[in-house]
């Protein structure tokens, strides 16, 4: 059963091709939002490194890790250039009255 | 003497002192400024290389109109340079896929390059993610061109490529035979070792397909054009590569530390992609060449200061190598900013 939605950022103060850093818990993730306004949660750190991507760099649906220039798609999670190796964790997300919200499974 | 073999016992040490994927000091930069620095550009990305392979073929062209007559000697100097040693830069920026916005693009100038800087490309793209997770962390980086305890002279004949052409050359003929090094068993996924196998069986072909065919003319002058400029033309990486590590500190998770930002002509930016702002591509490894100069500018009260010139840094270099040859714990010490110490 999925777990209720969790508040990440509003909307408005994120800018397309941008991301942001959320932590919660002990956890770290990492809010995307596309060139088109579509909107992500994926686990902040790096699948082949420790590096924070919210410090990365988003170009239209990629998120480039700040560290060693490895790519995820920033929608699906899958590795699209290397270093990166092993897809990352994408979360259920919606945009809910101006928020960004996710949720766990 | 400190042994720098890749996994060797140093790896150990440097595990456990905790400076295996460290967390490196990092310059504070607004984060909209940032993503300014970050953003590519194909068409300038384009530009320079197109500007370097049309350096390329003029000097190439007159090389060749003058084969057999002093002239020639100038003009080779010239594209030995352009082919051997520019091609560093084009290598280690498209490698980072920064250049272009486009990955293709980065990787289509990134397999010549490759080539050209005679390097096999996908052993050294692991090689260089590993350069830049543990820079001169001794055991870890295979990238430390300048060890401690070597005699200098190692290192002018380094300006011919003695060491590594030989050393490069041996590892393209074991890969194409399916043989992997233990440096590439230590970094390189074993998933990507068919890369390896393929990039230098089609590296091989061509060096061997230019040696039979100036065989068949009974000249040397195609080797002169490929294959031989990554020798004779490689002087040149060693004299602004030298300006990078040399002579820092080992084992610190510091860039300040271990690494130098130089302040170099608009020639030598030009051959060498702004790679003289070396501390900024370090900390900063997704701003492309066309940005260090506006990224230094908004760090530089955050780093140790910058070197005046190209000389400056080379004189150093070199006094502290041939101190080093001697003395082992001899490295020259970075005065960080006393705010951002
Ligand atoms: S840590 Fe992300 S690509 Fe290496």
């Amino acid at each position: 059963m999925s777990q209720d939605w969790i508040v990440a950022c509003e909307f408005a103060s994120l800018a397309a091709n941008d991301v942001a850093r959320f932590d919660m818990a002990e956890a770290t993730y990492a809010v995307i939002k596309t060139k088109d306004g579509r909107c992500s949660v994926i686990d902040g750190l790096c699948t082949h490194g420790k590096a924070h991507l919210a410090e990365g760099f988003v170009d239209d649906t990629t998120i480039e890790c700040p560290k060693h220039n490895g790519r995820f798609n920033a929608l699906t999670g899958e590795p699209v250039a290397s270093p990166v190796r092993v897809a990352t964790t994408v979360y259920e997300t919606r945009v809910n009255d101006g928020k960004i919200e996710f949720r766990k499974p | 003497m400190l042994d720098y073999t890749v996994g060797g016992p140093e790896a150990e040490v440097a595990r456990n002192a905790g400076l295996v994927d460290a967390d490196w000091y990092k310059p504070k930069v607004d984060r909209e400024l940032m993503k300014q620095f970050m953003q590519r550009s194909n068409g300038l990305a384009a530009l320079h290389v197109a500007s370097w392979f049309a350096a390329l073929a003029i000097t190439g062209y007159l090389a060749h109109r003058s084969w057999g007559t002093w002239w020639a000697v100038p003009a080779f100097l010239v594209y030995g340079v352009l082919y051997g040693s520019m091609s560093d830069s084009r290598w280690h920026e498209t490698g980072h896929r920064t250049a272009f916005r486009t990955k293709w693009m980065n990787d289509f100038v990134y397999y010549i390059a490759s080539f050209m800087v005679f390097r096999e490309p996908e052993t050294w793209r692991w090689s260089h993610a590993r350069h830049h997770s543990d820079t001169i962390i001794v055991g870890r980086d295979a990238e430390i061109a300048f060890k401690r305890k070597v005699p200098f002279y190692k290192y002018l004949l380094e300006l011919l490529s003695f060491g590594a052409f030989p050393a490069e050359l041996k590892q393209w003929i074991q890969n194409a035979f399916g043989v992997m090094t233990s440096n590439q068993k230590d970094f390189q996924p074993p998933e990507t070792f068919h890369i390896s196998r393929w990039a230098s069986r089609v590296y091989l072909t061509i060096l061997v397909a230019t040696v039979v065919f100036s065989w068949q003319i009974r000249s040397f002058e195609p080797m002169m054009f490929v294959g031989l400029p990554s020798i004779y033309g490689h002087w040149f990486v060693v004299v602004l590569g030298s300006t990078q590590h040399a002579g820092l500190a080992e084992n610190t998770i510091d860039h300040r530390l271990n690494t130098r930002t130089v302040y170099m002509g608009p020639l030598n930016r030009w051959i060498y992609w702004n790679m003289n702002y070396h501390i900024e591509h370090h900390i900063y490894p997704s701003v492309p060449f066309h940005q260090l100069k506006k990224l230094h500018l908004a760090v530089k009260d955050q780093l140790p200061a910058p070197y005046p010139s190209t000389i400056s840094a080379l004189r150093e270099v070199v006094y502290a190598l041939r101190r080093q040859a001697k003395d082992e714990n001899f490295y020259i010490k970075r005065q960080l900013p006393q705010h951002a110490a």
